[in-house]
C-alpha cells in the first residue's frame, strides 16, 4: 500500500484549512474594524462639537444672569467670577496625583497651590464684602 | 466611578455657579449665591478625586493647604480700598495655573485621556494652544495692572514708539507659532508660544492708564473665563466650559458697561495711551481763572443750612480711605433730618462697584446709594453737592465741548445744584487731563486738602 499520496492529501487538506481559519479570522477582523467606523460614523459628533454646544448655551446663560446683577454689587461679582474660574483645578487634581514625581506631576502642584489660593481668597474676600452690603437695614 | 455619574456630578456643579452668580442679583441673596459657589467648587473638587485614578494625594493635599492658607490670610487682611490690585493679583494666578495645566496635559497627555506624547489629538492641540496663549497673556497682564493700582508702576499710560506695530506682530507670531505647535507638537515651540504670549499680555496693559483700569480688570476677567474654557475644551469636561463661558461672558458685560461709562470704545481702550500727551497739552494751555475757596467751617455751615445733601465719591475717597469720614458727616446730616443721598457713577474707582463696597464698608445704608440713572435728575432741586475725590465724572465738558477728550461721557449734573463742594487735593486736573469749568462756577467752593482730613475738620466743626 502506498500511503504517501493519501499523506499528502491529508497535509494538504489541513493546510487548506489553516488558511481558511486565517481567513476567517481576517474577515472578522475586517467586520469589526466596519463596525467600528460605522458606530462612529453614526455617533459621528466629536467631542468637540459637543464642548461647543455647552459653550455656546452657557455663554448666553451668563450673559442673562449677569446683567440681572445689580450694579451695587459688581466688585464681589468680580471676585466670586474669579473664585470660580478657579475650578481649573480639577486638571490639575490629576497631574498633582500622579504615583510619580515628574515634571507634570510638580506642574499640577503649583497648579493647585496657585488655584487654592483663589479659590480661598476668592470666596472668602466675596463672603466678606457681602457681609458689609447686608449687615444692615 | 461611573463616567455618567461623574458627568453628573459636574453638571450639579456648574448649576452651582450659575446659582452662585444668579444670587448676586440683590443683596438678600448674595451670601447664598457666594456659598453656592462654595458648594459648586467642593462637588467638582471631590468628584474629580473619586473618578480619576489617584494614587498619591500628598501633592494635592499639599497644594490645597498652601494656597488655601494664603488664600484665607490675604482674604483676611486685605484692607477694602486695595480691593482693586487684589482682583487683579487674583487674576493673574488663573492665568498660570492655566499655563501649567495645559503644560502637565501636554508632557502626559494618557494621564488625561487624551491621546499618548507624540500623538496626541488635533483638536485638543487647538484648544491647548488657545488656552496657554490666553492663560499667559492673563498672567502679565494682571501683573501689569497690579502693580499699576498698586501704584508700583505709574498710573500714567507708558507709550513707546511703534507700540501698536510691535504688538501687532507680537500677535501674528503668537498665532502663527501656535498654529505650527498644532501641526508639530513641538515642546519647544509650545514654550515659545508661552513666552510670546507673555510678552504680549505684559505690552497690551503698560500703555493704558490707571482711570481705564476699571475696563481693564473686566477684561482679564473675562479672559481668565475664556482660558479656563480652552482648558475645558483641551480636557473634554464640559463643566469646565460652562464654567469658563459663565466667567467670560461675565467678565465682557462688566467691560461693556465700563466703556459705556467712559462713552469710549473698547478698542480704543485696548490701543491705551488715554490721558497722555496730546491732553496734557490741553490743560496746559489754560490759563488762571479766579475760583472761590471754603474752609470746613464753611462747609459744615453750608451742609447743616441744606435740606438735601448729594455726596459724590470718587476714586479721591479710596485713596484717602475717607469713606468712614463720610459717614459721619451723613450721620450728622441724617441727626439733623436733612436729606443725604450717595450718587455713584459707573466708573467712579478702579473697578466696576469699588465705591458701593467702600460706602459698604463705612456702614452706609444701601438704599441711600444711587447709580447714576437713578439721581441725576434730583440734582437741581439739591441744595448741597459734596463731591469728594471725583472730578472727570462731573466735568460738564462732558456734554458741551465737543472737542474735549471725554465728550459723551455721561457725567453726573453736580452743577445744577444750589452749591458745590468740592473736596481735592489741588487745582490739578483729573486723569483725562483737562480742565473742569465747574471749579469756576459762582456757586462752587473748592475745599483743599485729603479727603479724609477735610471731612474729619468738618465734623469737628459742626457745633
Amino acid at each position: 500500500m502506498d500511503i504517501d499520496p493519501l499523506l499528502e492529501a491529508v497535509q494538504e487538506l489541513t493546510e487548506h484549512a489553516l488558511e481558511m481559519v486565517n481567513k476567517a479570522a481576517q474577515v472578522q477582523e475586517h467586520a469589526q474594524q466596519v463596525a467600528i467606523a460605522a458606530a462612529e460614523h453614526t455617533t459621528g459628533l466629536s467631542p468637540f462639537m459637543i464642548g461647543l454646544t455647552v459653550f455656546v448655551l452657557a455663554i448666553y446663560v451668563g450673559y442673562y444672569v449677569v446683567w440681572r446683577v445689580t450694579p451695587a454689587l459688581h466688585s464681589p461679582l468680580m471676585a466670586v467670577t474669579n473664585a470660580i474660574s478657579s475650578v481649573i483645578i480639577v486638571g490639575a487634581l490629576v497631574a498633582a496625583g500622579m504615583p510619580t514625581i515628574g515634571l507634570t506631576k510638580i506642574f499640577g502642584f503649583i497648579a493647585v497651590t496657585l488655584a487654592s489660593v483663589n479659590i480661598f481668597g476668592g470666596f472668602l474676600v466675596s463672603a466678606r464684602m457681602l457681609q458689609m452690603f447686608s449687615g444692615k437695614k | 466611578m461611573d463616567i455618567n455619574i461623574t458627568a453628573l456630578f459636574y453638571l450639579v456643579a456648574a448649576v452651582c455657579f450659575i446659582l452662585s452668580l444668579q444670587g448676586l442679583s440683590s443683596a438678600k441673596t448674595s451670601r447664598a449665591g457666594n456659598r453656592y459657589g462654595m458648594l459648586g467648587m467642593a462637588i467638582a473638587i471631590g468628584t474629580t478625586c473619586k473618578s480619576s485614578t489617584i494614587d498619591d494625594y500628598s501633592f494635592i493635599v499639599g497644594g490645597i493647604l498652601v494656597g488655601g492658607t494664603i488664600g484665607t490670610i490675604i482674604a483676611r487682611k486685605i484692607q477694602m480700598t486695595a480691593l482693586p490690585q487684589l482682583v487683579a493679583a487674583f487674576h493673574s494666578l488663573v492665568g498660570l495655573a492655566a499655563v501649567f495645566v495645559a503644560a502637565g496635559t501636554l508632557l502626559q497627555p494618557d494621564v488625561f485621556g487624551i491621546g499618548y506624547p507624540g500623538d496626541i489629538k488635533y483638536s485638543s492641540l487647538v484648544e491647548m494652544a488657545i488656552g496657554t496663549a490666553v492663560g499667559a497673556i492673563t498672567f502679565t497682564g494682571s501683573i501689569i495692572a497690579f502693580a499699576k493700582l498698586q501704584g508700583i508702576l505709574s498710573g500714567k499710560p507708558l507709550v513707546f514708539p511703534m507700540q501698536h506695530l510691535v504688538n501687532a506682530l507680537l500677535a501674528l507670531s503668537i498665532i502663527t507659532v501656535g498654529a505650527f505647535f498644532v501641526t508639530s507638537e513641538s515642546h519647544f515651540l509650545f514654550w515659545v508660544l508661552v513666552a510670546l504670549s507673555l510678552a504680549f499680555g505684559m505690552l497690551i496693559i503698560l500703555p493704558i492708564g490707571g482711570a481705564d483700569m476699571p475696563v481693564i480688570i473686566s477684561m482679564l476677567n473675562s479672559y481668565s473665563g475664556w482660558a479656563a474654557a480652552g482648558i475645558g475644551f483641551t480636557l473634554g469636561n464640559n463643566m469646565l466650559i460652562i464654567t469658563g463661558a459663565l466667567v467670560g461672558s461675565s467678565g465682557a458685560i462688566l467691560s461693556y458697561i465700563m466703556c459705556k461709562g467712559m462713552n469710549r470704545s473698547f478698542i480704543s481702550v485696548i490701543l491705551g495711551g488715554f490721558g497722555g500727551d496730546q491732553a496734557a497739552v490741553t490743560s496746559s494751555s489754560s490759563e488762571q481763572r479766579p475760583y472761590k475757596t471754603g474752609s470746613a467751617e464753611d462747609a459744615a455751615f453750608m451742609l447743616k443750612n441744606a435740606q438735601s445733601v448729594i455726596v459724590v465719591p470718587g476714586y479721591g475717597m479710596a485713596v484717602a480711605q475717607a469713606q468712614h469720614a463720610i459717614r459721619e458727616i451723613s450721620d450728622l446730616l441724617k441727626a439733623d433730618d436733612i436729606k443725604v443721598r450717595f450718587a455713584i457713577h459707573p466708573v467712579a474707582g478702579r473697578m466696576p462697584g469699588h465705591m458701593n463696597v467702600l460706602l459698604a464698608e463705612a456702614n452706609i445704608n444701601y438704599d441711600d446709594v444711587f447709580e447714576l440713572e437713578d439721581i441725576n435728575r434730583d440734582f437741581a432741586a439739591t441744595d448741597v453737592v459734596l463731591v469728594i475725590g471725583a472730578n472727570d465724572v462731573t466735568n460738564p465738558a462732558a456734554k458741551t465741548d465737543p472737542k474735549s477728550p471725554i465728550y459723551g461721557m455721561p457725567i453726573l449734573d453736580v452743577g445744577l445744584a444750589k452749591t458745590v463742594l468740592f473736596i481735592k487735593r489741588s487745582m490739578a486736573s483729573g486723569y483725562a487731563g483737562i480742565d473742569n469749568d465747574l471749579f469756576y462756577q459762582d456757586n462752587t467752593y473748592m475745599l483743599f486738602g485729603d479727603a479724609k482730613k477735610v471731612c474729619e475738620n468738618i465734623v469737628k466743626h459742626w457745633g
